[in-house]
């Protein structure tokens, strides 16, 4: 039988970092899952920057550990790893991602999407646990292990988390912020849709007591750059990452956090 | 002796911070922090000057250091770098003028 109407469309708006992205599904159950994985996030009313149209298809048996493949034609974008494919046309605002009925394809693209995003205007996402207190965002950052977690668990009540594991880092006239996100790690547990302007990064590694040490300009450039997440490899793009990593690096005071974890940490992070 | 002539590739991204280079390869993301006395050869890798040249004077010139070995040390810091792809190696003049929009 001819289908004369097109499947109801259920449409989520994500904002992460002031910038709403709308997800379109006709299944409602992925619109649930959506909604629940992105609490706090979702805007009921938000105009969307881009739109995704979500084709959901059976699971491909592939996992999400293969290595994401961009490619920029023409100013369209195309990623895939195991578990989706994606296209995205930043003029038009339009994009289609293909993917099993799951969070994390999705918040891959996300990730993806807003890494670029991010790079035309000079921000980033940076591996790294970030958190607000007194107005201020503070920034910790490593790779796994080094006590991303550690320090989030440990953040007292005052301290509001924006993110246990990739923080959100946009510039403005008068310097950079830190948003809020949902991209979550093993603490399992959303940020809250929150911004504040940066005060410091602390490199985090783990000792037997607690104490702030400067970083050379030229290791904190490093360490910064190392860590941020970036998946694309147009020669440009990458330009940009790194005239903003050295930016960011001279603007914000980068130090290294050596921590005993306890609470007591805390005691330094004003 | 060979001429020598470096130049950088246009695939890269540079800063100097205090007296290193920080490069970053724009093909494949690669970071290479250059000492001061490698920075001093890199900065002064302009296509038209012999390696041989630009050693006697940004090395041998500002650094405490023998030319023989600091024309040694040079060349393994050239190879690499090339190897790399961010500096350009020739035995001729290299032309680093930006090609114009027609």
């Amino acid at each position: 039988m001819t289908q004369l109407a097109a499947p109801p469309a259920h449409a989520v708006a994500v904002e992460v970092g002031g910038i709403p992205i709308l997800l379109r599904t006709s299944n409602p159950e992925f619109a649930r899952m959506l909604e629940d994985r992105y609490l706090g996030f979702v805007k009921a009313f938000a105009v969307p920057v881009f739109e995704f149209d979500v084709d959901l298809v059976e699971p491909s048996g592939m996992g999400p550990d293969d290595d994401v493949r961009m490619r920029c034609e023409n100013g369209r974008w195309f990623f895939r790893r195991g578990d989706f494919y994606a296209e995205w046309n930043p003029g038009t605002g339009r994009g289609r991602i293909r993917q099993s009925v799951n969070p994390y394809s999705v918040d891959s693209v996300l990730r993806i999407v807003h890494t670029i995003v991010l790079a035309n205007e000079g921000g980033f996402l940076l591996h790294s646990a970030s958190a607000m207190r007194g107005g201020r965002a503070f920034l910790f950052s490593g790779l796994s292990g080094a006590g991303k977690t550690t320090i989030s668990r440990l953040a007292p009540p005052d301290v509001t988390l924006l993110t246990d594991e990739v923080s959100y880092v946009r510039r403005d006239p008068i310097g950079y912020y830190a948003f809020g996100t949902p991209f979550a790690g093993e603490l399992a547990r959303v940020g809250d849709n929150v911004s504040a302007p940066i005060a410091a990064v602390y490199l985090l590694d783990k000792g037997p007591d607690n104490r702030i040490d400067p970083v050379p300009a030229v290791e904190a450039t490093q360490r910064i750059l190392r860590n941020i997440l970036f998946f694309a490899e147009e020669p440009d793009l990458v330009r940009r990452i790194f005239e903003t990593a050295c930016d960011f690096a001279a603007t914000v005071p980068v130090r290294r956090l050596t921590f005993f974890p306890d609470q007591r940490v805390w005691e330094l992070i004003r | 002796m060979t001429p020598k002539y470096i130049a950088h590739s246009r695939a890269i991204a540079a800063r100097k911070l205090g007296d290193e280079m920080v490069i970053m390869s724009a093909v494949d993301s690669t970071l290479f922090t250059l000492n001061p006395v490698a920075t001093a050869i890199w900065e002064a890798a302009d296509g038209r000057t012999q390696l041989s040249d630009i050693v006697a004077g940004a090395v041998c010139g500002e650094f405490d250091v023998q030319p023989e070995v600091a024309y040694r040390d040079a060349e393994e810091l050239v190879e690499q770098l090339f190897a790399h792809g961010i500096l350009l190696v020739s035995e001729q003049p290299i032309s680093t003028d930006v090609p114009q929009e027609s």
